[in-house]
């Protein structure tokens, strides 16, 4: 029978340094994707979940098990995610101001149906369409997005996540999906081919 | 259920995450609001598309990077019982210098280290005089004198206390 994460986690409490290895598997993926899509950059985001999983580590004797660890991991994980956006920004501003924005922060063009983007964008084009709309909402709006559509956490999880409160963070994700929804519109006039069944579910 | 507010229960209704309730609540306002209802089509679509989002590996070097840098933090050993917590070792501190600091602190009476000890006899004869009525020598002496004084007899002592009642009883 496989132990819960609550259960390898009490083990690295104990010393198992095998049981860590575990979680390191279980969770590096969807770690390193969620920081990716937070800051923007793969060396970035492999950086910051090196650190994550490091103030585990270090942090394991604090462990109690009621605490749930997906809570913990995505919980620190988001906290320096906003910090490196912070930071990034502050270093930004103290090179230039005037400087010209770079690839990344230039505006995102949104193809009309003009372009005939179903026709002509390919599977990847449509891939960083998506991402760079996602990076474009507002630090915590992205957060919840990416907790809520990607990690599959319920209210209460990401609302212990992103400090607030479940009410607020159901305004929170109707505000970002209501972006979405209109900044994807024509990626949505059509759905590409062998798109996945069992539509509308997370 | 107006429009405003089901806009918070939408998306818990849409994921299924929703209490019975709520999603009674919901559907019936959809039932009859169009505009929510096209808003409602509109977000599954956007889950769909962003399922198209691709999955993200981390590098080859990711895990020989953690295991490495897991492998170099310090390892408690039997040394770390001398260290003290910092905590503690402030708290220590702390009291130590409370301690010294009460201590330098000026007292209200004297002590003898403060009283100058007499040196010559005239010296000596003025702290003596000083001294209260009990601690004075000469007093001393004269109630050892008197202590030295024969007894009254007692028929005297009767004939005294007649006379006294003769006098003071006017």
């Amino acid at each position: 029978m496989a132990r819960t994460d609550v259960q390898l986690m009490m083990d690295v409490k104990a010393g198992d340094t095998a049981s860590f290895e575990l979680l390191l598997q279980k969770y590096r993926t969807p770690l390193v994707n969620f920081l990716y899509r937070m800051v923007r950059d793969t060396a970035t985001a492999e950086d910051l979940a090196q650190e994550v999983f490091l103030r585990i580590y270090r942090a394991r004797k604090d462990y109690f098990a009621g605490a749930k660890f997906t809570t913990w991991l995505f919980r620190i994980a988001t906290n320096l995610a906003l910090n490196s956006i912070r930071d990034n920004r502050h270093q930004r501003m103290e090179v230039s101001i005037d400087a010209p924005a770079d690839e990344d922060e230039a505006p995102i063009q949104v193809p009309t149906r003009e372009m005939r983007i179903d026709e002509h964008m390919i599977e990847r084009d449509r891939a960083e369409f998506i991402r760079r709309t996602i990076q474009a909402l507002p630090e915590k709006q992205r957060a919840a997005v990416l907790l809520h559509k990607y990690e599959e956490m319920d209210y209460g999880e990401i609302a212990k996540v992103l400090e607030c409160s479940e009410s607020a963070l159901k305004s929170l994700l109707f505000r970002a999906y209501e972006t979405l929804r209109i900044e994807l519109a024509p990626l949505m006039a059509q759905q590409p081919v062998g798109n996945r069944a069992g539509e509308g579910r997370l | 259920m107006k429009c405003e507010d089901v806009s918070k229960e939408l998306i818990a209704y849409l994921d299924r995450r929703a209490n019975s309730a709520e999603r009674m609540e919901v559907e019936e306002h959809l039932v009859s609001c169009a505009a929510c209802r096209t808003r409602a089509e509109e977000f599954r679509k956007v889950w769909n598309v962003l399922d198209e989002m691709p999955v993200e590996e981390p590098s080859l070097g990711f895990d020989a990077r953690i295991r490495q840098r897991i492998a170099d933090e310090p390892r408690p050993g039997w040394f770390r019982w001398f260290v003290p917590q910092p905590r503690l070792a402030l708290s220590m501190a702390l009291l130590v210098a409370l301690c010294v600091w009460v201590s330098r602190l000026p007292r209200d009476y004297p002590t003898t280290a403060t009283i100058p000890a007499p040196v010559t006899e005239q010296q000596q004869y003025q702290v003596i005089e000083n001294l209260g009525v009990l601690e004075n020598y000469d007093v001393l002496s004269k109630f050892d004198a008197l202590s030295e004084l024969p007894v009254p007899a007692a028929p005297d002592k009767s004939k005294d206390d007649l006379k006294r009642d003769d006098t003071g009883g006017m």
